[in-house]
């Protein structure tokens, strides 16, 4: 049993779906973002995948957007504790990008303009769990949440969601990205609350 | 016990900042020492079992078992309102942390140092100035704390106090004071460039504020030529998309 903060009542209890242990709910949609929003010209807009093998391939923006796209509605979950239910997003599935690729792949590196990076496992990235996304509620996607693209893996922290993505790096082992180095969880399970390294 | 385990804060003594913010000292045994600029994540327990968890900037240099965080009241927030209202010293409250590796600033770096507040953005650039003051480093330092109102000043006579190689900058967006060599508004380009150091000294520039306002001036400061891999930010409040 925690400690009880003497008089703290809290908001009305909620009914409605559970959120992740520890999380709110937020109507609006913050911004995380370690640096300056990156200005990414579609025109020189590239998404190179890189197997561990070095072999890369590449997809202009024209060339992202000719590929079959899906529409995902979808809870956000980051870890400074809010929760944002019932977004809607367009977007390529990672699963898309990786066909014909041959790799023996575990983990993969996303990597974006700006220098940010994350690392999960491979088998998260496909069975319809993440998408290249670049259109929020029917709008491109502002740069400030990543536009025009950025990685969505809606079941993990926002955190592994790299916005304005540019790279998939596949990997036979694990390696930390930007924020795991920093203490963060190597996976970020918003309903194992794995916020932190050790969690 | 790793810095993530949850601690127990007890709240020893609490301040006025301005008359929406309070800053609360909180005792934490086992405390693990933090960095300027970090945070903590905070827990609330209501009696009937129910918790509110948020993250708050500290504010205070790193000093023993001793944790400062700033708290601006959010009119219709759950958290906020509280702990700046009815939480009393001996009251506590769960806290873990310290949270965050990157906006972060150790005394032992040389390069001169640009902090830009908006709002209660002021906290963990406060941090900053203490922790410089208390480690006795020379590092040059420029602070430009943009508020709406004189009367928003958060540290307001601290910040008064001369520090040698430290300039203060306030700004003021919705009313200045009479003295005020310039009417009220966003802060400029030309502003910034007067009160920021210019790109070539390459200081570390460490900004943080609402969204809107970290994106106003990252942009400035980019489009200026500071390097996107010297500017680090902290943001905070929702933003519509």
């Amino acid at each position: 049993m925690d400690i009880v903060t003497p008089g703290f009542t809290g908001r009305p209890r909620r009914d409605g779906p559970a959120l992740p242990p520890g999380q709110y709910l937020e109507e609006g949609f913050p911004v995380m973002s370690a640096g300056p929003t990156p200005r990414v010209d579609i025109d020189r807009w590239r998404f190179t995948l890189t197997t561990e093998t070095g072999v890369s391939k590449s997809w202009t923006w024209a060339e992202l957007r000719a590929l079959p796209a899906e529409t995902i509605t979808t809870d956000l979950h980051c870890v400074t504790q809010w929760s944002k239910l019932g977004t809607s997003w367009r977007g390529v599935p990672v699963e898309t990008l990786l066909e014909g690729i041959d790799t023996a792949a575990d983990y993969a590196m996303a990597g974006s303009y700006g220098g940010y990076t994350t690392n999960l496992p491979l088998a998260d990235l496909v069975d319809g769990q993440a998408w290249i996304a670049y259109e929020f509620e029917g709008e491109p996607l502002p740069a400030q949440h990543g536009g025009p693209a950025r990685l969505l893996v809606p079941h993990l922290y926002l955190w592994k969601s790299a916005k304005w993505v540019n790279s998939l790096r596949l990997m036979l082992t694990d390696e930390p990205g930007f924020w795991e180095q920093a203490g963060y969880h190597e996976y970020g399970d918003p309903w194992r609350e794995q916020r932190y390294s050790g969690d | 016990m790793s810095r993530f385990a949850w601690r127990v804060g007890t709240l020893v003594a609490s301040r006025p900042e301005t008359a929406t913010a309070r800053t609360l000292v909180l005792d934490v045994p086992g405390w693990p020492g933090h960095l300027a600029g970090q945070r903590v994540d905070v827990r609330l327990t209501a009696a009937d079992g129910y918790t509110a968890r948020r993250s708050y900037s500290i504010a205070s240099a790193p000093d023993g078992t001793t944790v400062e965080l700033t708290v601006q009241r959010v009119a219709d927030g759950e958290v906020s309102p509280y702990l700046t209202g009815t939480f009393a010293p001996g009251y506590p409250i769960g806290i873990r942390g310290p949270v965050g590796g990157w906006f972060v600033y150790s005394p032992e770096r040389p390069e001169p140092v640009l902090l830009v507040a908006g709002g209660s953005g002021i906290v963990p650039l406060m941090a900053m100035l203490r922790a410089r003051e208390a480690a006795g480093v020379r590092v040059p330092f420029r602070l430009v704390y943009s508020v709406r109102t004189p009367a928003d000043v958060i540290y307001a006579s601290e910040l008064r106090r001369d520090r040698p190689g430290v300039d203060v900058a306030l700004h003021f967006t919705r009313e200045a004071p009479p003295e005020a060599r310039r009417p009220p508004g966003r802060i400029t380009p030309s502003r910034l460039a007067e009160v920021g150091w210019p790109p070539d000294f390459a200081p570390t520039v460490y900004v943080c504020g609402p969204n809107g306002f970290v994106e106003h001036v990252t942009t400035i400061l980019v489009a200026q030529g500071h390097d996107p891999s010297r500017i680090r930010t902290e943001r905070f409040g929702p933003s519509g998309p």
